[in-house]
């Protein structure tokens, strides 16, 4: 079996430099911000000879979460298809149409069991028995349950699969809902965003694949290496906020001098995620760095919170009883972001520790 | 049923799109239709919410063409409220569509079409010295020598004979249908690993205008991209926001390295797959009728002598004579739903105009899990939308049929040369490849353009005109009690346009009327097949009716974008209240 051979030759026979496999595993434990130690198992749990397999399923969604998968920087898609999984199904990508691509999903979790893990963009709709989406001529309900059963894992990518998104906003015509309220007996972590950041979707399934068990989640769901903290909480414009300066229009000297967009509706104080360190795009830019507020997209019902030009309520209040308010806020909230992340990073040393027993 | 084949789910695709031919024993396509098989009611959705929201929720129609309905959304709302937008966010937008364009189309030929040409087992078998030989010999592109080659190949072997072919499963490999030689399909390989790559520096333009990709930010009014300013008043510097010096020369670089691509990996590439595919310069025409809308203004939308693609009408493949389109003619454009899971208050036979279009999800099909589906009831949760009653296709083709009519010189040289290099008509154009190649030559049209508003661009701010917004009609209170306008662009996957009725400064209704519903529709009352499904039947013979390559071939020519293509629309307020949910 290929899984004997050391870390070396796996990487030699796949033809990539240990050094460069190294410096992508180091990347990684330091995206989710685990130990060094880390960095070593995640090696060599990528470097199995047998790829993990990953079968995506694409229901209600506009292929944007897809799309931000290819743009994701370290590890990038070809690494992923070529040298950490094995991409079973994947309707965007995979090179056969009509029967052989279902042949492909069930031949990949007959072979799998209980191993694989399901990727799933968009929401699934109920209403009416599920006529509103349909693949090979089944429901979208009847394909995850299908799909999910033998499954060791299912990751929710996009905020529509996490918690609904855009079909589900009000008056939600289709009754879709997110995969979590269909899939209750597995574990599912949600990694939101319309669509999320490449890198968190990356990150994500690598940190899957070398300790066999889910990332530290928040409440909602979501890996709290990317949606730790807010927008607002590491934002560059912060210090515009602290000090009361805000752009109060889309064009002014406010707005071109890189002034603070809370008046103009962003919501990065309410958004929790990680645009503001991550960044997009290989670093180019994020929202609020070109000049428009945050949407708020990673946020379960950010369509439907009252107009994306609408100034936060609780901030403005803030801001009316002076910036100190908001200042004092925000440190209390720096501080319980803190905290999360030392508690991860002591859970990350654990699980590090726990693995190399095992192994 | 013997002679039954269904492709469903269509891959390499954006969406969820079923295919169903019916064959004689020879296996000729002789009956085809095309069904979208997902719907989300995105313009129920947006009915009541601000209108300057609307671009936001209208872009989630799709992530792939990520950017066109933004686009055509602002463009909806500011011809209803008349409100003219800076000549500097006419020129960030152009350049956002066109590095749309070169993404789109890249990507599609080597993500989403290239394996229906391409046999990547075949890559296995080719000698890395011969195909650096072939790559050189049509192209100076830099990546080509045998040592390169030679890597790509022992990275797709080492792949393969882990025996996981992920995403390469079950291919149709060794079909006899895919005839490049060894080396081509090795060459071919590499560049869909290379456009992989590439493609992420591309989107860096989105980024910086847009604050990111997918899915960048859009205005009414203008372009949410003020141009940075230092402390001390500076423009362009100091990096305050992501819009500065450094960032417009960085474009710059992106764009001269995306147009190298193009040049000298994309356009020799399409010309040398297709040379060995000529018969596909023959069938899958579709309907021969074409439409654009028109755009990439270098004045503004009110001034179509300045838009560089011209809008109109091409019918029965008649270049010399071209139709004005008018979107407001109530008489011009209307969507029917004889054959698609909609109930219509006038009657299902009846056609409507988007500003009086109606929606009432009914769907008739059979219950899941089904088998087939009737071509002779509804089939589809597209529409049918008709030119004053024709079936018309819209797209590259079309486009580059309009610039080529309308005599624009860079478009003829470029398609004569291309006709000339493959020893072809001008009728080979009316055919699965003639489409992608229409694609890949506007590419290059469009491309080439990006560093001239790039320039002026940077002109203006240098000459002090850093205005991106214009805040005059963004205040709800400066509105008309109500108002009504269209938007329309042209999308990579051909004419798209939004309707919009504003009441009380909420909207009142919203449509949207997309490329990919013009040409995978169904059939409309008078029985005419949309043009996916009259391209099928136009000369297609099934090699392998269990490995249908050739419907794949004709389908992925299109480009489909099917979340796109499926849609609601709907009147009123309180026909909402109203769809029919059996």
């Amino acid at each position: 079996m290929r899984e004997d051979k050391t870390l070396a030759q796996a990487l030699e026979s796949r033809g990539v430099s240990r050094r460069a496999f190294l410096k992508y595993a180091s990347y990684v434990a330091t995206l989710m911000a685990l130990p060094p130690s880390a960095s070593r198992v995640i090696a060599e749990e990528l470097a199995k000879a047998r790829r993990q397999s990953v079968i995506w399923l694409s229901f209600q969604e506009c292929t944007g979460c897809t799309e931000s998968i290819t743009r994701s920087m370290s590890p990038t898609l070809e690494d992923l298809i070529f040298d950490f999984i094995s991409l079973d199904y994947h309707h965007t990508l995979q090179a056969v149409s009509g029967a052989a691509a279902e042949h492909a999903r069930t031949e990949a979790m007959k072979a799998n069991k209980g191993k694989y893990i399901v990727v799933v963009d968009g929401s699934v709709p109920l209403k009416d028995g599920g006529v509103y989406s349909t693949i090979a001529g089944i429901t979208n309900l009847d394909m995850l349950k299908e799909t999910a059963k033998d499954a060791f894992a299912v990751v929710s990518v996009g905020t529509c699969a996490a918690f609904g998104g855009i079909p589900h906003a009000n008056p939600n015509p289709t009754g879709a809902v997110a995969i979590s309220e269909i899939i209750t007996d597995k574990p599912v972590v949600n990694i939101p965003g319309c669509p999320p950041i490449p890198e968190a979707m990356t990150g994500t399934l690598a940190y899957l694949l070398s300790f066999g068990k889910l990332p530290e989640l928040d409440a909602k769901g979501r890996p709290l290496a990317f949606f730790g903290e807010t927008i607002h909480d590491r934002c560059y414009r912060r210090p515009f906020y602290e000090r009361g300066m805000f752009a109060n229009s889309f064009d002014d000297e406010g707005a071109r001098k890189g002034w603070c967009l809370y008046k103009v509706g962003c919501k990065g104080p309410i958004a929790y995620n990680a645009c503001a360190t991550l960044k997009w795009n290989g670093g180019a830019s994020f929202p609020i760095q070109s000049g428009h507020g945050c949407l708020g997209c990673s946020e379960p019902g950010f369509w439907d919170k009252g107009g994306f030009y609408e100034p936060l309520a609780a901030a403005t209040a803030k801001l009316d009883i002076g910036v100190g308010a908001a200042a004092v806020a925000g440190v209390a909230a720096g501080a319980a972001a803190a905290e999360l992340m030392r508690r991860k990073k002591s859970a990350a040393v654990d699980a590090a520790n726990s693995k190399k027993k095992d192994g | 049923m013997k002679n039954h084949v269904v492709v469903d789910p269509i891959t390499r695709i954006e969406g969820h799109l079923r295919i169903e031919a019916r064959t004689n024993d020879a296996g000729a396509i002789e009956h085809a239709m095309s069904s979208g098989t997902m719907v989300r009611g995105i313009e129920i959705i947006l009915r009541g919410r601000d209108p300057r929201d609307a671009w936001a929720f209208a872009q989630r129609i799709c992530g792939v063409c990520t950017l066109v309905h933004g686009i055509a959304s602002v463009r909806a709302v500011e011809d209803a409220l008349k409100y003219k937008i800076p000549r500097n966010a006419q020129l960030i937008r152009n350049l956002m569509i066109a590095a749309q364009y070169v993404h789109d189309h890249v990507m599609h030929f080597y993500h989403l079409h290239a394996l229906d040409w391409v046999d990547i087992v075949s890559a296995l078998k080719a000698d890395p010295k011969a195909t650096s030989e072939l790559a050189q010999s049509i192209s100076s592109y830099a990546k080509s020598s045998p040592g390169y080659f030679a890597d790509v190949q022992k990275k797709v072997k080492t792949f393969v004979e882990q025996g996981q072919l992920g995403i390469f499963a079950n291919g149709f490999w060794g079909h006899s249908e895919y005839r490049l030689p060894p080396e081509a399909n090795l060459m071919a390989v590499a560049h869909y690993l290379e456009a992989l790559a590439w493609q992420r520096d591309v989107v860096k333009i989105h980024a910086i205008f847009g604050g990111k990709n997918p899915h960048p930010n859009f205005l009414v009014g203008g372009a949410p991209a003020p141009i940075s300013t230092s402390p001390t008043g500076a423009p362009g510097g100091a990096a305050a926001t992501s819009v500065n010096i450094v960032a417009l020369q960085e474009i710059r670089n992106v764009i001269s390295k995306m147009m190298t691509f193009v040049d000298q990996v994309y356009v020799p590439d399409t010309l040398a797959i297709a040379s060995f595919y000529k018969d596909w310069f023959k069938r899958g025409e579709g309907v021969g009728n074409f439409l654009t809308y028109g755009d990439f203004p270098e004045k503004g939308m009110d001034d179509p002598s300045s838009w560089l693609i011209p809008g109109g009408v091409i019918l029965n493949r008649d270049l010399t004579k071209i139709h004005p389109v008018d979107l407001n003619d109530p008489s011009q454009i209307e969507e029917f739903v004889a054959h698609s899971w909609y109930d219509y208050g006038p009657g299902k036979q009846k056609g409507l105009h988007p500003y009086v279009g109606e929606t009432q999800l009914a769907y008739s099909g059979p219950k899941p899990p089904y088998e087939a589906l009737d071509a002779d009831k509804s089939y589809s949760w597209l529409k049918a939308p008709r030119w004053k009653g024709n079936v018309v296709e819209v797209g590259p083709l079309a486009r580059v049929l309009m610039l080529y009519a309308k005599g624009h010189k860079p478009t003829k040289d470029l398609a004569t040369y291309a006709l000339k290099t493959l020893d072809l008509p001008l009728e080979a154009m009316f055919s699965t490849l003639g489409r992608t190649a229409a694609r890949t030559l506007e590419t290059k049209i469009i491309g080439d353009q990006m560093k001239v508003w790039l320039d002026n661009l940077i002109a203006n701010i240098k000459g002090g005109d850093v205005s991106v917004h214009n805040a005059e009609r963004w205040d709800p209170s400066t509105w008309p009690a109500e108002c009504k306008g269209v938007g329309f662009m042209e999308a990579p996957r051909g004419a798209l346009a939004h309707w919009i009725v504003i009441k009380n400064r909420k909207i009142d209704n919203y449509q949207a009327v997309v490329p990919s519903t013009w040409n995978a529709g169904p059939r409309d009352p008078k029985g005419q097949p949309g043009p996916y499904e009259a391209a099928l039947m136009d000369r297609h013979t099934l090699a392998n009716p269990e490995q249908p390559l050739e419907i794949q071939r004709t389908i992925h020519s299109f480009d489909p974008c099917i979340a796109c293509a499926v849609h609601v629309v709907d009147p009123d307020g309180a026909e909402v209240m109203q769809i029919k949910v059996r």
